[in-house]
């Protein structure tokens, strides 16, 4: 078994409120840090303990936390980024639902350490149910002098409001975040000035993902020393994982970063192996995003290594047999899945959420949608495959914000790994009309089929 | 100060001058071409994605190259900049793909468009667009609204460069319209059936990069480049009256707001100068308005040729086929 | 006409949510208080409604209006009594969010983004919520009805019915 610096008490009954969660050592972070340490120090501790962002850009968080301006004189602030939307992604959901209390214990220390009386948390819309366990978990907090004023008697004092969002994935984005936090549009923010400089009302701001803000009460209570010895190199400590699709087990999982891709999908501590006694096909490792591997590439790399539940190893091979470890979105797809059936609906997500600010994003992300949708259903020509790698490769890079990346690289790996299975569509659109075309005959790669 | 260098040419400007507004210090052909930024409209610029460039060297400083292309007209330059404009392969293939994205849902309406002939996507694909298209999908359309008397939106044509918006904004206190939905259903819209009606409304028209916000008083009268634009002024109250008349014969077809060489208003001008003064006798004329050589609008120019003016031109020319330094007004047309 | 005015005890509540921002950045309040309207006026926001908020807030009409249009949980047309929102992005397709809509829409007698004829259901697919590890599922107001069969979401329908109770994200 792991290490379980998050979930380890997540089957307390009870463990939402707050006398059950001071039970098993809650809350003593904050009396820790604020009695005993300095924000600097804090800082410190945190960039120490190595811990990288976990919404899915793996910036580390002790070096966002340090370009907070200091000279300025405007008030700062802590926003908690609860928007998870990324397909395969809901880590955030289960942590807040379960256990409200570490991520409000992680940002009442956070808030400290960065010198801000005030935090948000920007949820999604859609996660309304959880607004109300965190407003309840809020109030306890307050009336047990965790948050208000003067903190455990100290002179810190912090206030904690939960902010709903309305459904627009891009809010994940943070300057889309703090726009919408506003009460504007999520169009995204050009950048320079980064939050850290002029971020929620032009002061200087500090978006963090809610799992990441929940790590900060075990890095101070352990010290950043004892956080880093778990994982491997620069991928430190615990990471949740989401993981769905043709798997035994779907569901959250703490891992210590460091454990075998195929320790994770086949053990029954973890995914159980995939369903219905079929084969592993592919696997989508950190969120729909990230680049999709063929079952054999996230096995292992293509050094014939294997492959490792870290920052480093699932991205070894960089965009060419390589992945992300994202968000933590891990998405397995057994022998019957169609990947042009799954990449439409990714693409279909990414026009639907696209906020149309720039062009490249708002035109190209419908372009590839309709495309695949017509490879799909069987309307397709062969042409429209470099075409599909084509408008992906002119919306890299080109846009204000990730999200048109985000929507590129899925297109261009899935064809890169299984060009065939396109081709197909186009070769046979009588069988592929059928929805459910794989799952009544999987496909076999006519060149290994020829090798064979 | 900051020294910055384009394409090979330097330049030095003020700290917190924007790679775009450098380029256009040094003139030419490196000038990155815009489709959402304008001057005098604050916030406006970074979403078009047309104007990007690629920053060889951030500073002498930080001399890293920026990861990425970056849109100039949003960028500030830092000393010991070095940009690269129209000598990277990868810009140009940047500007040819932005330009594709912007096509693929225009209606390709020019033939019966008011813009067509002083419309900057047109230009703009002259320059970089391709001949044939790749997309084969349905184009977007929208409901129609009526936003008016005086302006006619065109939704279709609509490239969302947000400027119309930054008008009503910054021009007027009352803003009744703005981008509605989002992604490719985004439009500009009152919403409910309002009519954008204040004094400078107008204006949106002549900020307006293409022919979705057009003069409802000109429509279909003429082709652009059949009118004859002269400067001509008035005494207004309530702006500085500087305009230019789109005239045929002695019939004013269009009153307009005067644009610098980089299309963009000098002097906004209020919605009675551009709609309710079209008799000559309104207006005192100051002469044939310069329009661009390789402007369609220049079919018909009544400009007199300077030929003192022109000599001089062709020497500065001479002087930079040889490799001396730019002239301050390139005329590209003049010499071939 | 009718009159659009919040209640009682829903004003004190917009009002304490204003506080959550600093003086004059009230519009911030924005959103969660257009999630009030759309809940307390029919699940839709009108015009008519949306112009209440811009006073409320203090803002312009249009600001409301370009807000409103931009997220996809506020409904600017009318919609049926409950609001049913399948997933259908890839992790829920991969474990038959497919086969949950064609049930639901042979169920209901109506196509996705229509609205039963006695005006009770109105079904819309949407893009990922955030339940992939319990798929296929579907939203109703603020609840999650997760890991669905056929079975569960004719119970779900029948119960919903006999409740005839207006779905609200904020109930």
């Amino acid at each position: 078994m792991g290490k379980k610096f998050l979930l380890e008490h997540v089957n307390v009954p009870g463990i939402e409120t707050l006398p059950v969660y001071q039970s098993k050592g809650g809350y003593a972070s904050v009396e820790k840090a604020i009695k005993t340490m300095t924000p600097e120090q804090l800082i410190e501790e945190v960039k120490f303990s190595d811990l990288r962002g976990r919404g899915g850009a793996g910036f580390p968080t002790g070096l966002k936390w340090s370009f907070m301006d200091k000279k300025s004189e405007k008030p700062r602030y802590l926003v908690v980024n609860a928007d998870e939307s990324e397909p395969g992604t809901f880590k955030d959901r289960y942590l807040m639902e379960k256990l409200p209390h570490i991520l409000i214990e992680g940002m009442i220390v956070s808030c400290f350490a960065l010198g801000s009386k005030t935090g948000y948390i920007y949820i999604r819309g859609e996660y309304m149910y959880i607004v109300r366990i965190l407003e309840k978990a809020i109030d306890e907090a307050y009336k047990a002098g965790f948050l208000g004023k003067n903190i455990l008697g100290t002179d810190f004092s912090c206030d904690i409001y939960v902010h709903p969002g309305a459904g627009a994935y891009i809010c994940g984005e943070e300057t889309a975040l703090l726009e919408s936090l506003e009460g504007k549009r999520g169009n995204p923010r050009l950048k320079p000035p980064f939050p850290a400089i002029a971020g929620l009302y032009a002061c200087p701001t500090v978006v963090n993902n809610v799992e990441s803000i929940a790590a900060i009460p075990t890095i101070v209570n352990i010290t950043a020393d004892k956080y880093n010895d778990v994982g491997i190199g620069k991928s430190a400590g615990t990471k949740l994982i989401s993981a769905s699709g043709h798997i035994n087990k779907p569901g959250i999982y703490e891992i210590e970063l460091g454990l075998p891709v195929e320790e994770f999908i086949y053990s029954d501590e973890y995914c159980g192996g995939i369903w219905k006694g079929r084969k592993l096909k592919a696997v989508v490792a950190g969120g729909s995003s990230v680049p999709i591997l063929p079952a054999n590439l996230i096995l292992k790399t293509a050094k014939g290594e294997s492959r490792l539940m870290t920052y480093e190893s699932l991205a070894d091979g960089g965009f060419v047999s390589g992945t992300m470890l994202g968000s933590g979105g891990f998405i397995v797809m057994d022998e019957t899945a169609c990947i042009v059936r799954n990449l439409w609906t990714f693409a279909r997500f990414y026009h639907h959420e696209s906020c149309g600010q720039c062009s490249p994003c708002r035109e190209g992300t419908g372009w590839m949608e309709k495309v695949l949708h017509r490879i799909e259903h069987g309307h397709g020509h062969m042409e429209d495959i470099d075409l599909l790698v084509s408008v992906a490769k002119k919306i890299e890079g080109n846009t204000i914000c990730p999200l048109g990346d985000a929507a590129a690289w899925p297109v261009a790996s899935a064809i890169r790994h299984f060009r065939e299975e396109f081709e197909y569509h186009v070769k046979y659109p009588e069988k592929v009309k059928d929805p459910k075309h794989f799952e009544k005959e999987p496909f076999v790669s006519e060149s290994l089929l020829m090798n064979a | 100060m900051a020294k910055v260098t384009i394409d090979g040419i330097e330049v030095e400007v003020p700290d917190g001058t924007t790679i775009l507004n450098a380029a256009r210090k040094i003139g030419g052909e490196l000038v990155p071409p815009a489709m959402c930024y304008y001057t005098s409209l604050k916030d406006s610029g970074g979403k078009c994605r047309v104007c990007l460039v690629k920053v060889a060297q951030g500073s002498t400083k930080d001399p890293r190259p920026m990861p990425k292309l970056v849109a100039s007209c949003r960028t500030p330059v830092m000393d010991g900049m070095v940009v690269q404009s129209k000598s990277s392969a990868e810009v140009l293939e940047a500007r040819k793909a932005v330009v594709e994205f912007l096509l693929i849902n225009h209606p390709l309406d020019c033939p019966i468009c008011d813009q067509a002939g002083e419309c900057d996507l047109q230009n703009l694909a002259y320059e970089h667009g391709a001949a044939a298209t790749r997309y084969e999908e349905d184009r977007r359309t929208f409901e129609k609204i009526d936003i008016g008397d005086k302006i006619k939106l065109h939704m279709t044509r609509c490239i969302l460069c947000y400027r119309c918006t930054f008008v009503a904004d910054q021009l007027t206190n009352d803003r009744v319209h703005g981008v509605l939905s989002r992604g490719d259903k985004s439009e500009i819209s009152t919403y409910i059936h309002k009519a954008v009606d204040n004094d400078f409304s107008g204006n949106m028209i002549d900020v307006c990069p293409v022919g979705a916000l057009t003069d409802k008083t000109f429509r279909f009268k003429s082709r652009v480049w059949f009118t004859n634009p002269v400067d001509a002024h008035r005494n207004c109250t309530k702006c500085s009256g500087k305009v230019i008349l789109w005239k045929k014969g002695d019939d004013i077809l269009r009153v307009s707001a005067r644009k610098d060489k980089y299309g963009e208003v000098t002097e906004y001008i209020c919605n009675e100068c551009r709609f309710e003064h079209k008799t000559v006798s309104d207006w005192t004329t100051e002469g044939p308005r310069h329009v661009e050589h390789n402007s369609v609008i220049s079919q018909n120019h009544y400009e007199r040729t300077d030929l003192l003016k022109l000599k001089k031109e062709i020497e500065r020319q001479i002087e930079f086929e040889k490799g001396a330094h730019l002239p301050p007004e390139p005329s590209p047309k003049l010499h071939e | 006409m009718e009159q659009i005015q919040f209640s009682e005890d829903t004003l004190a509540l917009v009002n304490r949510i204003i506080k959550r921002y600093p003086e004059g950045k009230q519009k911030s309040a924005l959103l969660p208080v257009l999630h009030l309207a759309q809940s307390e006026f029919n699940g839709w926001l009108s015009a008519p409604v949306m112009d209440y908020v811009a006073s409320i807030l203090h803002i312009k009409p249009i600001e409301v209006y370009e807000v409103a249009s931009f997220y996809s949980m506020y409904n600017l047309k009318p919609v049926g009594t409950c609001l049913i929102e399948v997933c259908q992005t890839g992790p829920c397709w991969l474990r038959g969010a497919d086969d949950i809509v064609e049930h639901l829409q042979n169920k209901l007698n109506i196509k996705v983004g229509e609205t039963s004829s006695d005006g009770m259901f109105t079904l819309k697919t949407v893009e990922c919520l955030g339940s992939c590890g319990t798929a296929p599922m579907l939203q109703v107001g603020a609840a999650y009805h997760e890991d669905l069969t056929n079975e569960k979401v004719d119970s779900l329908l029948d119960k919903l019915r006999n409740e005839n109770k207006r779905s609200s994200y904020m109930k």
